[in-house]
């Protein structure tokens, strides 16, 4: 029987995430078993991703149908650290994407209600940035009881996040000590 | 980590001490089966049986909270036997270095104590140095003074009858485990250490760390293939997060907050660690360069030498303020923050005593609350035992993107940083949260624009232009991070050659300290360059066959794989352990072949450098002077424990920790309302608080609900049988659980007594599933690590009793 890999099926279909240099470690099956991951994927688009969930790093390949909807994610087998291996957690990474429980709407809550009201990115986020100018303005200090300039307010803090991105966390804290915020923590410390 | 997870293959022998590789870190588990198929030896040392335990070579067992005692007994172990590795204890560690008159240890305190202030005078500890200030030697190791005979003296104690009274480890299997890690001291053997909040959350957790370092320098395990400290850590991107400065006291690239003592940037950079000895790179000495450029990145055109780079715009803490966790969510509970975010993240249920984080949310005007699913802590107003109506906090909730939703990079553990390409769209509203900030700073600097305000200047003058088209570009930010040259520099000091202005920097070697460079952090430029974005590298050759994979995105600082790697040559810079070489030095062509050098100086014969070059002193430090609780780690018990008096000294608990008393603080040791220790984990199917895990249905199906593990010996002294619902009760709080009657967990013989031992995962929360549960963090203590205010979330003490019905507690549906 001639050795045939599902990488190899993909790259005859075509249908490999384009621009990215893939090797040809793949998994050893049957044609048959090809056939069947192949109907599961078929005409989807494959986009390298790394986990969610702990620090190992594993690489993750997430096919999108040609709406761009999630229908599969698994191991990627050109990966070093994971060689296509996944835990259960980062198995299920496709639950996150295809989830009726996934927040939706922005979200309000008034003092003392006792629901949520769903609301517009607009209206909360004028919301948000006038709190935020409220509480600072009220706490600001620009110099301390010695007189020493310290240009910060006391009145808001932070927490989060190790879920962000590199580049979302560095401004996040841009954002954050510009308005001078202190209290910056996040899982770190935890 | 100082290594990576492929590393683990490189080592003779694993030690996993302080956490539980197979189930929270399971895919890196093929690396320590590869190295066992070679023969290599795994080691796990923990309270508990698991997974890991049962794929070890040897498993050993100790009481939570006392792995200094453990390992201060293996250090004598090294010692007495002489299995240390001689030529790296002189060379490149601080062993022969002379400790001043002053320092001292007597009963469980080190010299210069102040027990009013609950610290030490760490002057009483320096390093004696020449008229010249170099640290000064005794390379014959004898002098009495010197950290190698200060180091045998304060670890004598540590003998195995004391160290198996206080772990109730058997004096067996301490030898066992003693004689086979130190088995690691010759140069062509590898023993590396996997840890993670195992040791880190305890009231003695960066000693714990420091204990390992020791050993790990007496052996001669860092800066090579298969060696080093490795942290695993919990979060797939907690390492970026930490490097990005998203912490009280650092800015990115670990450069210290500004505090009010500090007025003027000359006040700062005079902190900049210095060292006059000629052989100690001390590469923190361009401190003065990565502040300017930082400054650069955050005020742009603004940022000019005369002003001092804006320094005095950004916000100064107080002299000593610490403003940690625990002290955040304390200030939060007195009332002190008007407004909070919580994004990302579920204090309501990761938090130590997450019962006061509840009622502190409610001292709130406002909170935001960014999240992919929802969550205890944005939903806090109505869970158990509040009444919404009573609760003034405003709350916005706002959906954010998941990660394969979205385009950016993240860091492991093994410091890689891999980039993340965009699967597809998030649904309905969410947005990625980079978008959501650019949005929200926007909507601030109009309102402020609008509306006046005091200092305006870091709001109105903030470099924030990472947009394309009109549209949020997380490359923009990623590029801003690397750093540009915002000048023509047409002889750059380095390497004399001509940089053009708005190109990026090839690495922080160019970044200046006179406004000509820009650089978000430091540690992270080299990783997108003018030759593209390193992080997604997808190129697999390994020239060294060490599996560094140096083409495979990209690792901090400057590609290095392994750091401290110089470690790993001998004076001529041949690698000590011929068959795997890491680094080693070309003397025809005077340059270093394989991973990427800790600096380009030549071997240390030929007028080189020691190899630990981010310490000022160059070496490995056995002896620390730099900690708030001693240069030496010495046991202590946990704040709450089984046992009156600490076998080591009169000094029961670690005598710097901050003790947070009233409110909703309490604690109760020895107390017989709480007789058993309780200890915090994770299981393989969930993450953290569940706040993602929990609403994934086939990981909900696999573990569904709180449990409490416990001894068969246990359940019979409780009349308690497996499945049956218990209450765990602390003195801060009560949890409902299904008991877990197992052999897993076994009861221990301290200092002659029956000590027994229950453990709990952390991932539950009242709101989802259904009869899940709640979190266990409700029944941990408000105290911390002196040094990092970590929590001390695995060793406190807890009563177990059957419940017959449902708790008390109300259990509301979202």
């Amino acid at each position: 029987m001639k050795d045939f890999t599902r990488r190899d099926f993909l790259k005859i279909s075509g249908v490999t995430a384009a621009g990215l240099t893939l090797s040809q470690l793949g998994f050893d099956l049957t044609p048959a078993q090809v056939y069947a991951a192949e109907l599961r994927i078929k005409g989807a688009k494959e986009t390298p991703t790394i986990c969610c969930f702990c620090s190992v790093g594993c690489g993750i390949l997430v096919s999108t149908d040609k709406k761009g909807k999630v229908i599969n994610a698994e191991g990627d087998p050109d990966h070093p650290i994971s060689e296509g291996a996944l835990c259960p957690k980062g198995g299920s990474s496709y639950q996150i994407a295809v989830n009726d429980n996934r927040l939706t709407k922005v979200r309000y809550r008034a003092p003392n209600s006792t629901s949520w009201k769903e609301v517009s990115w607009d209206w909360a986020l004028d919301k948000i940035a006038a709190n935020i100018k409220k509480s600072r303005d009220k706490s600001f200090v620009e110099k301390n009881a010695e007189g020493k300039v310290v240009n910060r307010t006391n009145g808001i803090a932070s927490v989060g996040s190790a879920a962000l991105d590199n580049e979302e966390c560095w401004l996040y804290q841009k954002l954050l000590r510009s308005l001078g915020i202190v209290y910056i923590e996040h899982q770190a410390r935890i | 980590m100082t290594n990576h997870y492929i590393d683990f293959r490189n080592a003779d022998v694993i030690l996993n001490m302080g956490s539980n590789v197979a189930e929270n870190h399971p895919v890196s588990f093929k690396w320590i089966q590869a190295a066992r198929e070679k023969g290599s030896i795994l080691i796990h040392v923990d309270p508990r049986f698991t997974r890991t335990s049962a794929k070890a070579d040897i498993f050993v067992r100790l009481r939570s909270g006392t792995d200094i005692a453990f390992l201060g007994g293996m250090i004598k172990y090294i010692l007495d036997n002489d299995l240390y590795d001689e030529f790296y204890l002189k060379n490149y560690t601080n062993a022969s270095y002379i400790v001043n008159p002053k320092y001292g240890f007597d009963d469980g305190l080190f010299s210069g104590y102040n027990p009013s202030k609950r610290s030490y005078d760490q002057a009483n500890w320096a390093l004696e140095k020449d008229e010249k200030g170099i640290p000064k030697q005794d390379m014959s190791l004898q002098n009495e003074r010197c950290v190698f005979q200060l180091l045998k003296k304060h670890y004598s104690r540590y003998t195995l009858e004391k160290v198996t009274a206080i772990t109730g480890t058997p004096q067996e299997d301490l030898e066992k485990v003693y004689k086979v890690y130190g088995s690691t001291g010759k140069p062509d053997k590898a023993g590396t250490e996997l840890y993670a909040m195992g040791w880190t959350q305890h009231t003695v957790g960066v000693q714990n760390i420091r204990a390992m370092s020791i050993i790990q320098s007496l052996l001669g395990n860092m800066g090579i293939a298969g060696g080093g400290i490795n942290a695993l850590r919990g979060e797939s991107n907690v390492q970026g997060s930490t490097d990005q400065g998203l912490l009280f006291h650092i800015v990115p690239g670990y450069l210290p907050t500004p505090r009010a003592q500090w007025a003027t940037l000359e006040d700062y950079n005079k902190t900049t660690p210095a060292s006059k000895d000629p052989r100690s790179v001390n590469w923190w000495k361009n401190r003065p360069k990565y502040v300017a450029s930082l400054l650069k990145s955050f005020y742009g055109d603004n940022a000019v030498k005369d002003n001092d780079f804006c320094y005095s715009w950004l916000p100064k803490l107080e002299p000593t303020q610490d403003a940690s966790w625990l002290n955040l969510f304390d200030e939060m509970f007195k009332g002190t923050f008007t407004g909070f975010f919580a994004w990302g993240m579920n204090p309501a249920c990761s938090s130590a005593n997450a019962g006061k984080v509840r009622q502190a949310l409610g001292k709130l005007d406002w909170m935001v609350n960014v999240n992919v699913f929802d969550n205890e802590t944005g939903e806090f107003w109505k869970g158990p035992d509040m009444d919404p109506k009573k609760i003034k906090t405003e709350v916005f909730q706002l959906p954010c993107a998941a990660f394969l939703e979205k385009e950016g990079s993240i860091s492991n553990s093994g410091r890689w940083m891999q980039w993340r390409w965009k699967a597809t769209n998030p649904p309905g509203d969410a947005m990625p949260d980079g978008e959501i900030m650019n949005e929200l700073f926007k909507k601030v600097q109009a309102l402020y624009k609008k509306e006046k305000g005091p200092f305006t200047d870091p709001i109105f003058n903030l470099k924030w232009d990472y947009e394309t088209d009109g549209k949020f570009d997380i490359h923009k930010v990623a590029k801003e991070i690397n750093g540009y040259f915002l000048e023509d520099v047409p002889e750059h000091p380095f390497d004399k050659k001509a940089y053009k202005k708005g190109t990026l920097v090839p690495s922080f070697v160019f970044l200046l300290d006179d406004g000509r460079t820009s650089c978000g952090n430091w540690i992270y430029s080299a990783s997108y360059t003018e030759a593209g974005n390193m992080a997604a590298r997808r190129k697999k050759d390994d020239p060294t066959g060490l599996g560094l994979y140096p083409q495979w995105s990209w690792a901090w600082p400057v590609n290095r794989r392994i750091i401290y790697n110089r470690a790993s040559v001998d004076l001529e810079g041949k690698p000590r352990n011929p068959n795997r070489t890491l680094l080693k030095w070309d003397a025809e062509n005077k340059k270093w072949l394989g991973d990427i050098p800790d600096g380009p100086a030549p071997p240390m014969s030929t007028n080189g450098v020691y190899p630990f070059i981010m310490k000022p002193d160059g070496v490995a430090s056995i002896f620390g002077p730099g900690l708030k609780d001693g240069p030496f780690p010495e046991h202590y018990e946990p704040l709450e424990c089984p046992i009156e008096k600490n076998i080591m000294s009169n000094q029961r608990i670690n005598p710097v920790i901050k003790i947070f008393e009233g409110g909703l603080d309490s604690f109760a040791t020895c107390d017989p309302r709480y007789p058993f220790v309780c200890t915090t984990y994770r299981v393989t199917e969930h993450w953290q608080t569940g706040v993602l895990t929990r609403w994934l249905p086939w990981l909900v199906e696999a573990e569904p609900q709180m449990f409490c593990e416990m001894s068969q010996e246990l359940a019979k002294l409780r009349g308690i049988e497996n499945g049956d619902k218990v209450l765990v009760e602390t003195a801060r709080g009560k949890v409902a659980a299904i008991a877990i009657v197992t052999l897993r967990l076994k009861p221990f013989v301290v200092a002659g007594q029956t000590v027994h031992l229950i453990g709990l995962p952390y991932h539950f929360g009242w709101l989802h599933p259904k009869d899940g549960g709640d979190s266990a963090n409700l029944l941990t203590p408000t105290i911390g690590d002196p040094n990092t205010m970590i929590p001390e979330s695995k060793a406190f003490m807890a009563n177990v009793t059957k419940l017959t019905k449902q708790p008390a507690q109300k259990v509301k549906k979202a």
